[in-house]
């Protein structure tokens, strides 16, 4: 079957990928999240969801949320820039 | 105007012409997901798409595979070869696009060129080895690929923000969409422009009037740059329409999981040397984030049909490329070649006027699915 799949590169691009391509979005929402801390979500775990309340309780997240927000939307822009990076450097 | 030079001009236009429909054909594959959920308004999607296209197609100057690379004997090929098979790519385009089916526009070229290949040259002109492990084997796996990298997205996306209000959620991954489709628009105008760009090279070396292996000329990289980007503005609605509203009834997290699975799978790939089709990794993702969120309705009927149609590309345009072969050898040099051409823009007219009949646009787009890629006609005032 080698000569007609190449393996090695199937591997890479499946675990790569899903590291970045489902990684790279699970951040974006862990960072959201630590923007928004809506209801109950300052220890984390209470099954909150009973639907939108009146809307704009985006109280502050507070500096730890908003550095970790910082840092998970950090990591995301700096993939972009390997992506464009990888773009231009293919040749 | 000598007649070389007009057989060269010829394929040349029906060169950029290809180049276009991929253009419009493509533009779903970016931002069909942020038109549904909302992220950017129609028309600044297809603009910022073109714009990226644009920019993309002069990023990377190695043409990565010369669409003949590997895929047939290159010294086989003449201009007339060339020139059939850009028809039966076109047409192919043409008819996917009118009946609102996403299809690898770069199926349909390399089906193209095969099949003119094989009417002028045989069966023993085409490297078969390579078409199916550089083409159809990477076709088959890569939208299985997209799709669980964008279902296991979606659910960890859907799941990490089960404590953020909807309201807040979907603002923030209308944002996230933004930057993922336009990363796809920009793998796309890297690897999809490079293809015309050989096409018109090999014709070009194929005719004597480049050297063998020389690099696509200036004016080569600049009329196809500016030919998808245009085509990616003009935005193939009945396209867009069918990935953003036909397959999966889309929301903010799963567009921004699909176009990053898109992207990311698409950006791997070409690192190994795959030239991937985008459409079929495209239309892999959304599926995917529709599996992946609870609940979600997934219209594996669509999805069927798109498949089908995927299955056909190659034999479809090859036949088509084929038959455009044998029309203009048949017929002879440059008149030959006139006269397909002719037949050709015909062709094109007709899909373009019965599109007006039922026509999806920027304003009718998002419009609610009922089961055809044009929506159902509004009423105007009081009812008739």
């Amino acid at each position: 079957m080698n000569s007609w799949i190449n393996l090695t590169a199937l591997w890479k691009i499946v675990v790569v990928g899903l590291l970045a391509g489902a990684g790279l979005p699970a951040l974006f929402a862990v960072g959201l999240r630590a923007l928004s801390p809506a209801r109950g979500a300052e220890s984390g775990t209470t099954r909150g969801g009973q639907g939108p309340d009146g809307g704009g309780r985006a109280a502050s997240a507070g500096s730890p949320g908003l550095a970790l927000a910082v840092l998970c939307f950090a990591v995301v822009l700096a993939a972009i820039g390997w992506g464009i990076y990888s773009i231009v450097s293919h040749s | 105007m000598s007649s070389n030079d007009l057989l060269m001009t010829l394929v040349v236009v029906t060169a950029l012409s290809f180049d276009f429909t991929n253009g419009f054909h493509d533009t779903g594959n970016a931002m069909a997901t942020s038109i549904a959920t909302g992220a950017l308004p129609p028309r600044v999607a297809v603009a910022l798409s073109g714009l990226l296209n644009l920019v993309g197609a002069f990023l990377s100057f190695s043409v990565a595979a010369t669409i003949a690379g590997g895929l047939v004997q290159s010294h086989l090929v003449t201009p007339t070869v060339v020139f059939a098979g850009l028809v039966g790519g076109i047409l192919w385009n043409l008819a996917t696009w009118f009946f609102g089916i996403p299809s690898s526009s770069s199926h349909a070229l390399i089906g193209g060129v095969v099949g003119a290949t094989l009417a002028a040259a045989g069966g023993h002109a085409v490297l078969w080895h390579g078409v199916v492990s550089k083409v159809v084997l990477p076709a088959v796996l890569s939208p299985i690929i997209a799709g669980a990298i964008a279902a296991l997205g979606t659910y960890l996306v859907y799941r990490l923000t089960r404590s953020v209000t909807a309201g807040a959620r979907d603002r923030g991954f209308r944002i996230g969409q933004i930057g993922s489709a336009s990363m796809v628009s920009l793998a796309h105008g890297t690897n999809d422009a490079q293809k015309t760009m050989g096409v018109i090279t090999l014709a070009l070396i194929a005719n004597g009037s480049l050297a063998s292996g020389h690099k696509a000329p200036a004016w080569v990289i600049i009329s196809c740059a500016l030919a998808i980007s245009l085509g990616t503005y003009v935005g193939g609605w009945r396209v867009i329409r069918a990935l953003g509203k036909g397959l999966v009834e889309i929301e903010a997290p799963q567009g921004m999981a699909a176009e990053s699975a898109s992207a990311a799978t698409i950006l791997l790939s070409s690192n190994f040397g795959y030239s991937l089709s985008t459409t079929h990794v495209a239309t892999g993702s959304i599926l995917g984030s529709g599996v992946g969120k609870r609940g979600a309705e997934v219209r594996w009927s669509v999805a069927g049909r798109m498949a089908t149609a995927w299955v056909f590309t190659l034999p479809a345009a090859g036949a088509v490329g084929a038959l455009a072969y044998e029309a203009a050898h048949g017929i002879g040099g440059t008149a030959g070649v006139s006269v397909i051409f002719v037949v050709l823009v015909a062709c094109a007219l007709a899909f373009y006027l019965n599109s007006r009949r039922t026509p999806v646009t920027a304003g009718n787009v998002n419009a609610e699915w009922t089961g055809s890629v044009a929506p159902a006609p509004e009423v105007i005032g009081a009812a008739a």
